[in-house]
């Protein structure tokens, strides 16, 4: 049910800011619109914590800049190795693994590997990542293991995070 | 300050331009399909991340802001995703990936970053 809620208040807030027209007669549709989407997802079920991860939204924010932070880095650092004249690449695949418990966790660790440049996930199966890295340093960051970390931090604050609110 | 804003918008869409230029020269220049996904990875990432980061700022406070916003955090969330299907779909079809280091997939990190 807070699935529920939240996934309509989202939907609404984000209607109100693409249509821009605030009438009555406008907003009644985009409320209607909504309540149909609930319904239909409700009936479907498809509103759970891994459709409408609440719980990360906080969490998220910390972990956000960070992530934005070492795309910078590593786009920098391909587009170094891209544009000189030899280019020198060490293409390797590396198998890591995830710390985190839930596969929601899993995928969010996976795309954040994807995202920044340099390392791709290839495959991802009951908590092991086969990586493809461009260079040997982007090899060593993800094995270093410093973004598994993360996002395991940002996975387990849930627990935390229901006691002080 | 209409002035500096402009200046900054125009530093972040030349900037975005020339990652997404040295993306696209990645993409043809790199030797396997495998190295050229990092390649269009810096289009999707920096490339698209500074030019909307331009276009947000010559928009100013407004609803198009807050929709250039929003398409930066779709493509983030939608562009590993096409990327890692891509992958799967590279493997699946059996192309064996270029590698300068023992093409041995079984070896823990540790085993990797000595070979370095």
């Amino acid at each position: 049910m807070v699935h529920s809620v939240s996934l309509g208040l989202v939907m609404f807030v984000l209607w109100l800011l693409l249509s821009g027209h605030y009438t009555a007669f406008v907003m009644g549709l985009g409320v209607a619109s909504v309540v149909l989407v609930v319904v239909v997802a409700r009936r479907m079920d498809v509103i759970d914590h891994e459709g409408h991860p609440i719980h990360l939204s906080w969490r998220s924010i910390r972990y956000w800049p960070w992530l934005i932070r070492e795309i910078v880095k590593a786009n920098w650092d391909v587009a170094k190795v891209i544009v000189q004249a030899r280019m020198p690449i060490s293409p390797s695949i590396l198998c890591v693994e995830g710390t985190q418990k839930s596969e929601l966790g899993n995928v969010i660790y996976a795309n954040s590997i994807t995202l920044t440049p340099g390392t791709v996930t290839i495959s991802l199966e009951d908590g092991e990542f086969l990586v493809h890295a461009l260079t040997a340093e982007a090899a060593a960051g993800i094995a270093s293991g410093e973004m598994d970390l993360r996002v395991t931090d940002m996975e387990n604050a849930k627990a935390g995070e229901d006691d002080p609110k | 300050m209409e002035l500096i804003l402009d200046i900054l918008s125009w530093a972040c869409l030349m900037g975005g331009s020339a990652f997404a230029l040295t993306g696209a020269v990645g993409v043809v220049r790199l030797p396997d399909v495998f190295t050229r996904m990092h390649g269009a990875g810096i289009v999707d990432t920096m490339g698209v991340g500074l030019i909307f980061l331009g276009l947000m700022i010559q928009a100013g406070l407004t609803l198009v802001t807050v929709k250039l916003g929003l398409i930066i955090a779709f493509i983030l969330f939608t562009s590993p995703t096409a990327t890692h299907a891509l992958a799967r779909a590279v493997i699946n079809a059996g192309v064996q990936p270029l590698l300068d280091v023992d093409p041995d997939d079984e070896t823990p990190e540790g085993d990797e970053s000595s070979k370095t």
